[in-house]
């Protein structure tokens, strides 16, 4: 099975503080659903950001969808997150932007017609439930609503990988459950790998996962 | 609203940088019309014991434009109208020949001496009347005028380009945020940055249209085009074409490079 993301004694540290990560190695097949779990301040969301290339490896060699971040141009980058969906805990919208112009977003950037990103943006307003809400700007809507949000926009144009930080940290049950079911539809049907960053692991999920567990420094699967 | 406010404080900066540049060349082609004038209007004249030739005049300074002798008539006519015919023809003979020069353009003190010093060179001049107090006063008056205009024009450029820095900060916060989040998802810098480039060329057409309509308005206020009259100056204060495109060059490469300092000094915040 192809491996989307490969870390190799890879280390991860802020520009001079201490080191977060320490020489870890583990692997993400593609097609697969990934937990990562640890306690506040752990470096599980540090780990995550070095994913998107937001933070270099310190040491070692990381490698996510054939793409060596430890010493990627900016062109390959902006290359590599075309075909990310990043979802954050304060969201990250456009705040100047109507909701629907948010989850164009990454269309736009990958280029897509006119025509199919519409129909795309409304496709997806419709899972997430805020169809009648397209025009409206992010500080309208409820933190649950803007998240659905950010997650249609993570969807909006079929990543290979979905990357999640605490998704539904603040969130009621009811937007929770429907981040959790866009997740697990994003893997089992389109199978996008999916790393989810979080505290605590939904009971009833209903596909398979992998579970790493980040503490002092180190990662390791839970099984 | 808020889009409108969102553009106002860069049009406004932008245009008092035109309304100064504007000024000041307006002041410029006023004190140059003026000098024109000046000149038109100012001679020296030379006296010489012996008959000199325009070539010869030429010959010793650049800035003589033309030379014409003067009847010495007037003077005799003076001194005794019941003079015979014969005398006065003596009289004009033994009398030295005055001559009046025209400059091509109104001089400074210095080129003034340096004239008076090449004239005196010649044999057979022994006296040049360059009316310098009248001159060195009108002249020093011209200058101060310009240096105050100049001082002013810069002190609104360098109170302007310090509120654009201003805004050029608050810029970087409102657009920061933005351009981050689009980088997330691979957006190119172009991309990232052009709402930025948009809203800044946008901004500097308002600015010049701004500028336009207002030296328009200026240039064809009866009031100040009477009160450049009364002075005897005539120039063109705002020409619509050669102006507005120099006004909209400065206003376009100064909000471009505005953009792109916000571009330059961008950093991702994730």
């Amino acid at each position: 099975m192809d491996k989307v993301i490969m870390a190799k004694d890879l280390s991860l540290s802020y520009s001079n503080s201490e080191t977060i990560i320490n020489k870890v190695n583990f692997s993400v097949n593609s097609g697969s659903f990934v937990f990562i779990t640890g306690a506040s301040g752990s470096g599980k969301s540090t780990l995550l950001k070095s994913l998107f290339g937001g933070l270099k490896p310190k040491q070692g060699s990381l490698v996510v969808g054939g793409v060596e971040l430890s010493n990627v141009s900016s062109s390959k980058l902006n290359f590599l997150r075309r075909h990310i969906g990043i979802v954050f805990q304060d969201y990250k919208l456009v705040k100047e932007w109507s909701i629907e112009k948010n989850i164009m977003l990454p269309l736009i950037i990958n280029g897509y017609e006119k025509g199919v990103t519409q129909a795309q943006v409304d496709k997806l307003l419709k899972h997430v439930r805020l169809n009648h809400q397209a025009g409206k700007y992010p500080l309208e809507l409820s933190g649950g609503e803007q998240q659905r949000v950010a997650m249609a926009r993570a969807l909006a144009h079929n990543p290979i990988l979905i990357l999640a930080d605490e998704p539904t940290g603040n969130l009621d049950d009811y937007s929770s459950q429907l981040i959790w079911n866009l997740l697990e539809g994003a893997n089992s049907q389109l199978k996008t790998t999916v790393i989810v960053v979080t505290h605590h692991i939904p009971r009833n999920m209903s596909v398979d996962y992998k579970h790493f567990h980040i503490e002092y420094g180190s990662i390791h699967e839970v099984n | 609203m808020k889009s409108i406010r969102n553009h106002l404080s860069l049009v406004i900066a932008l245009l008092s940088i035109l309304f100064s540049i504007q000024v000041f060349m307006i002041v410029e082609r006023s004190i140059d019309a003026y000098k024109e004038n000046l000149a038109s209007n100012y001679s020296v004249v030379v006296v010489s014991q012996k008959k000199l030739s325009d070539k010869s005049f030429f010959a010793l300074n650049d800035l003589i434009e033309s030379v014409s002798e003067l009847t010495p008539d007037s003077v005799i006519k003076k001194l005794n109208s019941n003079m015979e015919a014969k005398n006065v023809e003596l009289l004009k003979l033994a009398l030295p020949k005055f001559y009046k020069l025209k400059l091509k353009y109104y001089p400074n003190p210095q080129e003034i001496k340096q004239l008076k010093k090449d004239l005196l060179k010649q044999k057979g001049i022994t006296k040049v009347e360059d009316f310098s107090n009248n001159h060195d006063t009108t002249y020093k008056l011209l200058v101060l005028f310009k240096n105050v205009i100049f001082v002013f024009s810069l002190t609104v450029l360098i109170v302007t380009i310090l509120l654009i820095f201003k805004e050029l900060r608050i810029w970087q916060f409102k657009h920061n945020e933005r351009m981050s989040i689009m980088g997330l998802f691979g957006a190119p810098i172009w991309l990232r940055s052009a709402v930025l480039f948009r809203l800044s060329i946008v901004d500097a057409f308002i600015a010049s249209v701004l500028a336009f309509i207002l030296f328009s308005y200026i240039a064809s206020n009866a009031w100040i085009a009477k009160e450049l009259e009364n002075i005897g100056i005539s120039i063109v204060m705002f020409d619509p074409l050669n102006d507005f495109l120099l006004l909209l060059g400065v206003a376009m490469s100064l909000s471009i490079l505005l953009a792109s300092l916000i571009v330059l000094g961008h950093k991702e915040e994730v």
